[in-house]
């Protein structure tokens, strides 16, 4: 198996790179592992990784649909930010920036984790008030956050539209410069590289179609090459949580939701932070072959459909021109859609479920790419110990029954509009 | 895109229509003292990969409320009905 290094992309050039081994392995599935873990995105082949690494469970299986990196791992946007507010969240999604931090380096694959900073608008004085208040909560919490007036602004990012006849007049903003982007797909490779080096079996085209229980107890998933035996099982399917829920009679407070992003042709060097609007759906950033990635909200009514709705391509496209008027004869080179798990206040949820030997995280909503490594490292404890880790303890299934909500945006319980 | 056939207004975009939700959602009488009642009618979802009963509001037209029945993995309607029609 490959390690990389300066050293083997040396030798490896030198011989025309014809003599790569894969990253990870196609192994055959054995008939049981003591973790079988459903789900080869982000989040799964994270759990797995951190299973083996941090508490040597190395007999583990991913079980992935269809391939790894075709599903939201793969079709987000990438932005990592630590900036959430709600006690619990905020501890959560620091850790995460934490370990983004060392990521590269304790996966031996590089990430591109790039921190340049993010840049939230303030389009009134009572949003910079909310900032400012959201900023001191963070700093209390040890988290980098500044408040930027209109002239600091300016000089961040002068192609914005700051005039005062702007269609939503800029006041300020709020900067984590921490936050940044990453290289989704080197994420989910780079997990899944890392999880095989330690000898977890990672088996794509393989579709969990339902469970094997005994007493109550999954023992089991069921598959198209048979029934695979786990000592504990960990769902993370994303956009498809109800559905496999359903095989367990898991009632789930979740909807499915569609949504959308951007890329535009390349162009020179212009915008150099991640920069979100404050008073409508979007945000961008620009990759590193030059293309401007943006996107925006859900499309606002269930799906399943990894496409979306024209009319959600026309209001981001105009809340885009409304910030950054230049950008207005660019030309959109692709649009895709990924299906995300909403839940009603807009949290994950990291849990022990009402069966046993089942285990659930999911819930991500349009928010967790950011979360990955914690996620994954959360979990691992979960699945490895059966202790819901401090860290993970406010996304509990059940906080939905007993109140204790952690809705961010205040949206209230209508998954589509959080 | 997604065309709605309104029984008032006829073939519209989507974009004229507001979502409202699982139609097949029940509230619990006001005097159900039942916190699993409640707490159901307000968060647990079915959240089907086919067909779904919705609400839609047609706030560009007529502003009537509808249960649409489409397809969550196609977008295909099934049905359009006037909501007060169908209790
Ligand atoms: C357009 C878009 C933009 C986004 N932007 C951001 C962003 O900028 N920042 C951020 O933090 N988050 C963002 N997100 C959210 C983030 O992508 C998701 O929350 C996160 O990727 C979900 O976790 P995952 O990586 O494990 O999901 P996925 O990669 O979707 O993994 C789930 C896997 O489960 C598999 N699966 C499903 N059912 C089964 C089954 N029955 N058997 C076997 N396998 C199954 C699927 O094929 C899939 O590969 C965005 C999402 C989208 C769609
Ligand atoms: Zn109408």
């Amino acid at each position: 198996m490959n390690r990389y290094s300066a050293f083997s992309l040396l030798r490896n050039a030198l011989s025309g790179n014809r003599h790569w081994s894969e990253a990870w392995r196609k192994p055959e599935p054995k008939r049981s592992y003591d973790v079988v873990i459903i789900g080869g995105g982000g989040h799964g082949l994270a759990t797995a990784f951190y299973l083996a690494e941090n508490h040597g469970v190395r007999n583990v299986a991913v079980l992935e649909k269809g391939y790894v990196g075709g599903g939201n791992v793969g079709r987000n946007t990438t932005i990592v930010r630590s900036n959430y507010m709600l006690d619990g969240a905020t501890q959560f999604y620091e850790y995460s920036m934490q370990l983004w931090e060392e990521l590269s380096a304790a996966l031996g694959y590089n990430v591109m984790f790039s921190q340049r900073g993010q840049l939230v608008l303030a389009h009134s004085v009572d949003q910079l008030d909310y900032f400012s208040r959201k900023a001191n909560i963070m700093r209390l919490n040890g988290i980098d956050a500044d408040i930027l007036t209109i002239d600091e602004v300016r000089r961040m990012a002068p192609y914005l539209d700051l005039s005062p006849e702007a269609r939503f007049p800029v006041y300020g903003g709020i900067f984590q410069g921490r936050a940044g982007t990453a290289r989704h797909d080197a994420v989910a490779w780079g997990f899944a590289h890392a999880a095989d080096r330690h000898g977890v079996d990672i088996i794509e085209n393989c579709e969990v179609t339902g469970f094997a229980f005994e007493n109550g107890r999954a023992v089991g998933v069921e598959t198209r090459s048979g029934t695979i035996g786990a000592g504990r099982i960990g769902m993370a399917v994303a956009g498809h949580t109800t559905e496999l829920g359903r095989k367990a009679d898991l009632e789930l407070p979740i909807e499915s939701h569609v949504l959308q992003a951007f890329v535009t042709e390349p162009i020179k060097p212009l915008v150099h932070q991640v920069i979100a609007y404050g008073a409508d759906h979007f945000y961008i950033s620009q990759s590193d072959k030059g293309g401007l990635v943006f996107g925006g909200g859900l499309d606002g009514y269930n799906s399943y459909a990894q496409r979306g709705n024209l009319g959600v391509v026309r209001e981001v496209s105009e809340a885009a021109i409304a910030l950054m008027p230049n950008i207005s004869r660019l030309r959109l080179l692709r649009h895709w859609g990924g299906v995300v798990d909403m839940t009603p206040d807009a949290a994950p949820i990291i849990s022990k479920t009402p069966v046993k030997g089942l285990y659930l995280n999911g819930g991500w909503c349009y928010g967790g790419f950011k979360a990955t490594p914690a996620s994954g490292w959360c979990f691992a404890q979960l699945l490895a110990e059966d202790i819901v880790p401090a860290l993970a303890r406010p996304f509990y299934l059940d906080r939905f029954r007993t109140g204790a909500l952690l809705d961010e945006a205040g949206a209230g319980p209508y998954a589509w509009r959080q | 895109m997604l065309a709605i056939t309104c029984p008032n207004c006829g073939e519209r975009n989507s974009n004229e229509f507001r979502y409202g939700g699982d139609a097949s959602i029940v509230r619990p009488s006001h005097e159900d003292p039942s916190e699993e009642a409640w707490f159901r009618y307000v968060y647990i979802r079915d959240n089907p990969k086919g067909p779904h009963r919705e609400y839609w509001q047609h706030v560009g037209g007529c502003r009537g409320w509808l249960i649409i029945e489409r397809n969550t993995s196609n977008h295909v309607v099934l049905g359009v009905r006037r909501a007060g029609e169908c209790r």
